[in-house]
């Protein structure tokens, strides 16, 4: 399946789906040195964002979180990709600035979509491919 | 948004790969906003300075990109005094870390002002009806609220995005629409000048990130401002306010509240000082000239018995050495480029006696140590113990 979407951040990658059906507050939500999600209240707590297409509504919080993106791909466990439903500033910018693939304009029913399926993001073609 | 061929070509990468990044953020901050093309700015004041905030990742962000900015760029303040910070007591890792962030900004042809009152040091910079796109958040009220300049809150990239590209998105605070007071705020007592933090401390918790429009007693003087906006910016996010004298029409339905001078002193007695104090620090924002003179005046021929910043822009203090000389002639220190807010060296103290209003917001939460506050007389007399 193809669907059209708006591109923020240029790039194309391919990996397992990770879904969160809640926003992502990058500082504090996710460790920068492991990639891995540490706040337990939040709905990925225990699962590790490295190599995946991260699926989420949109960033929130503090304008630190986008240096930590910028961080966890300096160590490798950034994301290979990122699908917003509404990009905001902090995850915008993170993934800008760190040359992850991120697009948004994808209708809200993506955040049903299995972990682990198999997603390319072309955000310079503004296309995302879902494996069926 | 529309873009012209210039800026289509920067943005698909002809003109290098920092351009293309810094293009991509305008691009991104523009289409999320509901901008309709890029304006040119001014100047550009950068956030994202002390090593406290962006850490190894901003480093080395900021040391991997190429080109030179294309309008006057200042920073925000750092993590230490640049030439002073072993007497902050700052270590040699945080302080290497530093100077090589200063450093690698100054590459970039951005000047190694680090503070938040570039309109103090560099009046020019800023103009009424002047695009800016500004970081610090007490400097982004002044600008629109003094100057009458319009600029957004900016974070540390878009900032950098916004020099590089000489642009900022049309969007925001750049638009009159958006620069329309939402609530009013009549403030029933006469205020003293050390009032103007609390009024603010006050009133940005009241409003959040409305505009205020005031209606107070007399008109305030400029280092007033500076304190009102400062604290309203930081106990709420307020990015501009108005008097009655020169507003423009309140928002249809705009709330109305009052401040008491029964407000103002429950504030100040909540946040009187004690004998657990054991610093006292001064300008925030950056001390003016006219600060400096005042604080000298109080200090003549008095020593200070307690631990005492003067926090102040680089460009004042040097344009003020004999001001400055007298206040270090009492034991106080005179720190530039950064302040109590900003600095890790704040961490190693109790409890801070401060003369601001935004100081007194940000100081417990972001140096995890108490609060007390006074005038600038009261922590005059606090630093040199003398009642």
């Amino acid at each position: 399946m193809e669907v059209h979407c708006h591109r923020i951040s240029s790039g194309r990658a391919c990996g397992p789906a990770l879904v969160s059906r809640e926003p992502i507050s990058f500082l504090g939500t996710v460790d920068p040195d492991t990639g891995k999600v540490v706040d337990p209240k939040h709905q990925l707590f225990g699962k590790k964002v490295g190599g995946k297409v991260l699926i989420f509504p949109g960033g929130k919080g503090s304008t630190v979180g986008s240096y930590v993106i910028y961080q966890l791909k300096k160590r490798g466990f950034a994301p290979a990709a990122m699908i917003n439903v509404k990009s905001e500033p902090i995850v915008a910018v993170g993934a800008i600035i760190s040359g992850i693939p991120l697009v948004d304009g994808v209708s809200a029913e993506i955040l049903d979509l299995e972990d682990g399926t198999l997603v390319t993001v072309d955000a310079d073609g503004e296309r995302v491919m879902i494996d069926d | 948004m529309h873009l012209s061929r210039e800026e289509e070509e920067a943005y698909q990468g002809e003109k290098g790969e920092s351009l293309r990044r810094a293009m991509e953020i305008l691009v991104a901050l523009g289409d999320i906003y509901g901008a309709d093309r890029l304006i040119p700015v001014r100047s550009v004041q950068v956030a994202g300075v002390s090593f406290k905030t962006i850490g190894e990742a901003g480093l080395e962000w900021i040391s991997d990109l190429q080109g030179k900015v294309l309008v006057p760029s200042v920073l925000n303040p750092a993590g230490m005094d640049l030439s002073r910070w072993r007497e902050m007591k700052i270590d040699e890792n945080f302080a290497k870390k530093q100077i090589e962030i200063v450093d690698a900004y100054k590459s970039l042809g951005i000047s190694p002002d680090c503070t938040c009152t570039p309109y103090q040091i560099r009046p020019d910079s800023a103009r009424k009806g002047d695009h800016l796109a500004w970081s610090e958040s007490s400097a982004v009220s002044f600008a629109n609220s003094v100057i009458g300049a319009k600029t957004n809150r900016e974070g540390g990239p878009s900032a950098l995005a916004a020099a590089l590209v000489g642009k900022t998105p049309r969007y925001g605070y750049h638009l009159d629409e958006n620069r329309v007071p939402t609530i009013k705020i009549s403030v029933e007592a006469d205020l003293e000048p050390s009032d103007f933090g609390l009024l603010g401390y006050i009133t940005g918790r009241e409003v959040g990130e409305g505009v205020p429009r005031f209606c107070l007693r007399r008109r305030p003087k400029v280092d007033e401002l500076k304190a009102l906006g400062a604290a309203m910016a930081a106990s709420g996010s307020v990015a501009l306010y108005y008097f009655d004298e020169d507003a423009p029409p309140l928002q249809k339905g705009a709330e109305e509240k009052s401040v008491t001078a029964e407000d103002l002193r429950a504030v100040r007695e909540e946040n009187a000082p004690d004998d657990e104090v054991d610093i006292v620090a001064v300008g925030c924002p950056h001390t003016s000239p006219k600060e400096l003179e005042e604080i000298a005046r109080l200090l003549d021929g008095k020593s200070v018995e307690r631990e005492f910043w003067i926090c102040t822009a680089r460009g004042i203090a040097e344009r003020c050495p004999k001001l400055v000389e007298k206040i270090e002639g009492s034991g106080a220190k005179v720190f530039c480029d950064t302040c109590m807010v900003v600095s890790p060296a704040s961490d190693q103290y109790k409890k801070m006696m401060v003369n601001s209003g935004k100081a007194l917001a940000y100081v417990p939460g972001l140096c995890k140590i108490k609060a007390a506050y006074g005038s600038t007389e009261e922590c005059v007399r606090a630093a040199t113990g003398r009642d």
